[in-house]
């Protein structure tokens, strides 16, 4: 990976078992444009209700276990995405919402104990290279498990989309 | 070293003689379950710059989700999804009121065992019930295999649950699962496979083994699975077109957790708002009172469900102020359910009965609720908002603990109505 892979950002933490409904709830589902589902970002995160005027490009969003549970959407990272969040960093995620951030190309990093290391408000530095969290508020470190393999060439492909347009190419 | 159920499939399907768990392979589905989310799909795979579906003979497409068109907006999305089947030419598509992808699939012959099935809804492990490895997965890679006819997959470590014991009356495969849930969490089985095996499983009929493997999806699990046998035999006869091949685990296999269960003294449960690990016996929340009954779903929406339903309420009404939703999961249940009178015996008792898809689940139309109103469901999620409202609650349960409740205007243990 590259360096545009070291995010610099301010930490929105949220707790475990976020589910996509509270990301993305399923009366937004019929909206296609990115900008509009943008603005349901994380409405039904009980304390985050008004995290799309607050949230600033380059922020990163620090979850306990389990994030993206439940439904398929890939909404759930799409509006997330288009507040320009830089990346999640989480203590674990739930699969699918895992898949989709890989091959939409959006920043992930599973790190052990991150809730426990990060407030809101706290300036991050995330390595999703290395898997190196630095709380550059409190001065400490944590670290978690970087992407590999098939996983990371999609992911710094820009995504699955980008990925397979490059396979194309080659093929040709 | 024997070898798992999804590590025996992926093997099959990657070519390779064994694989193991972490292990990422390259495979090509058997098939590829879309629903109303094919539009969007429909567009993704336009922008990769391909013209022709690579493998149109694995896609199934079901319009289930807000079925018939509850907006223009729907409405419109419907009317893409159609001219992308005509355009593809994708044999397998059924359109409005067939029923909900997760009992359709089966039915037409879809979902057979050993199969590789990847979906674009969260709820794909359902077709675990007839020993597939079905796995949900997202949009853009649903457009993926759409161009390529292959998809990425890990190889999961693998929870073998042991199902051991003899069910009270009135206790069913809803319970378990719940129970399940309850003691595991919702990310307790996040990334693995989960074979359900023992006694209680195997006298499980296959419309109950669905319900365990649909909502193993509540627990983080990529597969839900149960083996094979005379009964899946007996429901896939006459339905299957196709050939396949079991796939059984290796007696020897390794597994992350071998967990059992003797669900012999195992009461009623139930899920508390707002999650589905919020599981407690019915006997911890009786006397709460609901506006709203439902049955019907991908987990509980079948000819069981309704029968036991009906038996319950046992000629009765439901409760006055109280609605009681009744959702066939099928045109073939619905036909089954009008041909044997059990939903005359329904709409009498007061129930209004829904067109087969996905209806109040998803709290996109029908049965939508109202701030402080409480529903009881068969579904599979409880999530805040799920139904529709922020300020309402859903509680999920059996079918026939739904019943008991609506007959009685607030939750009961079904066991009184022995």
């Amino acid at each position: 990976m590259t360096d545009s892979f070291v995010f610099k950002g301010r930490a929105w933490v949220v707790g475990d078992d976020i589910d996509t409904d509270m990301i993305y709830h399923g009366s937004y589902l019929p909206l296609t444009d990115p900008q509009e589902m943008a603005k349901h970002a994380l409405e039904y995160v009980p304390g985050m209700e008004d995290f799309t005027d607050r949230v600033q490009p380059g922020d990163i969003l620090v979850a306990g276990r389990n994030f993206g549970s439940g439904s398929s959407r890939e909404h759930a990272v799409i509006t997330l995405q288009y507040n320009d969040v830089a990346a999640i960093v989480a203590e674990s995620f739930s699969r699918i919402f895992y898949r989709n951030a890989v091959n939409l190309g959006f920043p992930i990093l599973e790190v052990a104990g991150v809730t426990r290391a990060v407030e809101t408000g706290d300036e991050l530095e995330v390595d999703a290279n290395t898997g190196r969290i630095c709380n550059l508020t409190k001065g400490t470190e944590v670290q978690g498990t970087p992407l590999s393999g098939l996983e990371k060439e999609i992911m710094t492909s820009g995504g699955l989309f980008n990925f397979l347009k490059k396979d194309m190419q080659t093929a040709e | 070293m024997g070898q798992t159920f999804a590590q025996k499939v992926l093997a099959r399907k990657a070519g390779l003689r064994e694989v193991e768990p972490g292990q990422i392979v390259t495979v090509q589905p058997d098939k590829l379950l879309t629903h109303d989310n094919t539009a969007a799909i429909a567009r993704i795979f336009r922008e990769i710059g391909v013209e022709k579906v690579a493998r149109p003979e694995i896609s199934v497409i079901v319009l289930d989700h807000v079925v018939p068109a509850a907006t223009e907006g729907h409405a419109r999305n419907h009317q893409q999804i159609r001219e992308f089947v005509r355009e593809q030419g994708i044999a397998s598509f059924y359109d409005v009121g067939e029923g909900i992808c997760h009992q359709v699939l089966p039915e037409k012959g879809h979902a057979l065992p050993g199969y590789l099935i990847v979906g674009s809804d969260s709820h794909t492990p359902t077709h675990g019930a007839f020993g597939a490895f079905a796995a949900g997965i997202g949009r853009t890679e649903a457009a993926a295999v759409m161009a390529t006819g292959e998809i990425w997959l890990m190889v999961p470590h693998t929870f073998r649950i042991s199902i051991e014991g003899q069910l009270q009356k009135e206790v069913y495969a809803k319970d378990i699962i719940l129970y399940i849930i309850g003691e595991l969490g919702a990310d307790g089985a996040d990334y693995r496979a989960v074979e359900f095996t023992g006694p209680v499983v195997g006298e499980l009929t296959v419309a109950s083994r669905m319900v365990l493997c649909n909502m193993v999806a509540e627990m983080g699990a990529k597969i839900g699975v149960a083996e094979p046998d005379d009964k899946t035999r007996a429901w896939l006869n006459g339905r299957s077109v196709a050939g396949f091949q079991e796939v059984f685990a290796d007696p020897d296999a390794s597994y992350e957790r071998v967990i059992e269960y003797d669900v012999s003294g195992l009461l009623p449960q139930v899920a508390k708002p707002h999650t589905v690990d919020n599981v407690v016996p019915v006997t911890e929340v009786l006397g709460t009172r609901i506006d709203q009954a439902f049955i019907g779903t991908c987990t509980n929406g079948r000819l069981e469900d309704f029968r036991v339903a009906a038996q319950i309420l046992g000629g009765g009404n439901i409760a006055p102020n109280t609605r009681l939703l009744i959702l066939p999961a099928s045109r073939e249940v619905l036909l089954a359910a009008v041909a044997e009178g059990t939903l005359t015996e329904l709409i009498t008792a007061g129930a209004v009965v829904l067109n087969p898809g996905c209806g109040p689940c998803l709290g996109a139309h029908q049965g939508v609720m109202a701030p402080g109103e409480v529903t009881i469901s068969t579904a599979n999620r409880n999530f805040k908002g799920r139904m529709g409202c922020k300020e309402a609650q859903v509680y999920l349960a059996s079918p026939a603990t739904v019943a008991a409740s609506a007959r009685a205007g607030e939750i009961v243990d079904p066991r009184e109505f022995l």
